[in-house]
């Protein structure tokens, strides 16, 4: 653990005067020396523009860029590298299919399905589309435990069903969706299915192939990857099938005032200069996590979540919210009387950094009837120590308030 | 009556003494939120909340003879004691004082180390939302 650690910089510091517990890595994780050096290394030994340079820094940045292309694609398992679209993360992915294969392929009284635990970024693309279009979202509901009621699903399939666009591990609830499930159901009915991978693929095993999904969007920030990177994996004849996002350089083969003509994927949906550097980060972060192994993080994070959930259950008036049988390293909470904000800037001071709000999953908090939780989520780099600070400072903060 | 700036200064040297300890001031905070006067439920309205804070806040005012009277209220603990702070400040005090007054005490303890930039925007428009009825009542005053 320590030799992970180690790579980390930003987690050897103190915060308020106490060394920095980092729990907020379902909003963004810390990145490793590696992704962090890969930044600079660009721009000072390779800066160039791609894939039209003929020149060697051209070349060489063009081999880098393409080269986190084809780990992307290794690392989810996609069938060749040209179904991987970079994009700034998850949000812009999202919005990228509502906007071309929805805008083109679906149609008044067409529905869409989504479940009551997407973020934002995975209800409001497809409100938009809704809108546009005159279709209909349908909204699977959850359960008390956080999970999706999946005959409740099924009841919503139908002929007019043309995506469903759901979450592989809720970023609020931490819950694992039985994507393969939602999936083969899906498809009994032709419709395609978009999965939400934020805050699964840095966690769990992702073979895009296998689950068999249409779509797949993740970003490279909840990768120990850099900021303003993501992807979109999309089936090829899907890709082909659908119009660009974004017209400017890059996405063309042929342009005159007549008529343009559509570069191949993925090029097509990537116009204008790309993110190179992060891009060419994002290939160390994929490193990173191949060199510790899926399984070795999959066990160790399911470690620290069984003995945070057991610890935080000590704690006067806690409440866990999302008790899903399969979770990812998640784990909300409220406390009896006490606002979230509260107590996530009193563990702030004891310097503990938790996320406290409605995590972007407002009709999931208004399911629960709450305003928001405390979200603790772990990462490969915490410790069962960390959770023990974060709890003693949790049982300190209900004494101090049940006093007061 | 007490002016502004020596209230001012009362807080400055009750912060002193938590020493910039963060969670002492963050429970003192607290403690002092609890003193703030209740005000009702029903003026909890949507017209009373202060836009730009993170947290909900409640701010009520009114004239009484020549004086602007605020009451306040948040959910959150932190919050409403920083809000009690401005409240026993600004409240009580004349609309040109409130509109004149200089809140230094807002730095002198070290406000923004401990509210971070979110919230202290949110304590900035609170302060302005003030000053707007101080405003407001004062050309009421000059119009009588």
């Amino acid at each position: 653990m320590d030799e992970i650690r180690a790579q980390f910089p930003v987690l050897d510091q103190q915060v308020n005067g106490k060394p920095l517990v980092y729990f907020d890595n379902a909003a963004t994780n810390q990145k490793p020396q590696r992704v962090i050096d890969a930044i600079s290394e660009y721009y000072q030994g390779y800066n160039a523009n791609i894939h039209r340079g003929i020149h060697t820094l051209a070349e060489k940045a063009t081999k880098a860029f393409e080269d986190t292309r084809s780990k992307l694609q290794q690392f989810i398992n996609a069938n060749e590298s040209e179904e991987i679209i970079f994009t700034k993360g998850t949000t812009e992915s999202i919005n990228l299919v509502a906007n071309t294969y929805g805008r083109a392929f679906i149609k008044e009284g067409d529905e869409i399905i989504i479940s009551t635990m997407e973020h934002h970024s995975n209800i409001v693309p497809w409100q938009m589309l809704c809108e546009e279009k005159g279709a209909i979202l349908k909204v699977i509901p959850v359960n008390d435990a956080g999970d999706i009621i999946f005959d409740e699903y099924v009841k919503l399939l139908s002929d007019r069903t043309k995506m469903v666009s759901i979450v592989y591990a809720s970023n609020s609830l931490g819950t694992i969706n039985p994507v393969k499930d939602i999936i083969t159901e899906a498809h009994k009915f032709g419709a395609k299915v978009m999965l939400d991978g934020a805050q699964a693929t840095a966690h769990l095993h992702i073979d895009v192939q296998e689950l068999d999904c249409d779509f797949y969007a993740l970003s490279a920030h909840k990768m120990y990857g850099p900021t303003g990177v993501g992807a979109l994996y999309g089936k090829r004849d899907l890709l082909e099938a659908m119009p660009p996002y974004q017209g400017g350089g890059e996405m063309i083969k042929d342009v005159s005032f007549e008529k343009t003509t559509y570069n191949d994927i993925p090029y097509k949906f990537e116009a204008g200069t790309p993110n190179i550097g992060d891009v060419v980060a994002f290939g160390k972060a994929i490193d990173f996590i191949n060199e510790i192994g899926k399984d070795e993080i999959e066990s160790y994070e399911h470690e620290l979540l069984f003995y945070a959930t057991l610890r935080l259950k000590e704690i006067d008036g806690l409440q866990i919210v999302g008790n899903a049988n399969e979770k990812v390293s998640v784990v909300s909470f409220i406390i009896d009387g006490i606002h979230p904000f509260d107590i996530g800037q009193m563990m702030d001071a004891r310097g503990v950094a938790v996320r406290t709000g409605h995590h972007c999953t407002q009709p999931l908090m208004a399911r629960y009837g709450i305003e928001g939780t405390v979200r603790a989520s772990f990462a490969i780099y915490n410790t069962k120590d960390e959770i023990d600070i974060m709890v003693v400072g949790l049982s300190k903060i209900v004494k101090m308030m049940k006093v007061s | 009556m007490s002016m502004i700036n020596d209230i001012q200064d009362e807080i400055i040297e009750e912060f002193a003494l938590l020493d910039g300890d963060m969670e002492m001031c963050n429970f003192y905070l607290m403690e002092l939120g609890q003193k703030l006067p209740e005000i009702s439920e029903e003026m909890k309205t949507k017209d009373h909340i202060v836009k730009g804070c993170q947290s909900k806040v409640w701010l009520v005012p009114s004239l009484e003879g020549d004086r602007v009277k605020f009451g306040a209220d948040s959910n959150t603990a932190i919050t409403k004691g920083l809000v009690s702070l401005l409240v026993r400040v600004l409240s009580n005090q004349a609309p040109q004082d409130i509109i004149a007054a200089d809140l230094y005490f807002v730095e002198k303890i070290g406000m923004n180390r401990f509210i971070g930039t979110q919230r202290s925007n949110g304590f900035g428009s609170m302060i302005k939302q003030m000053k707007l009825y101080a405003l407001a009542y004062q050309s009421k005053l000059n119009q009588v």
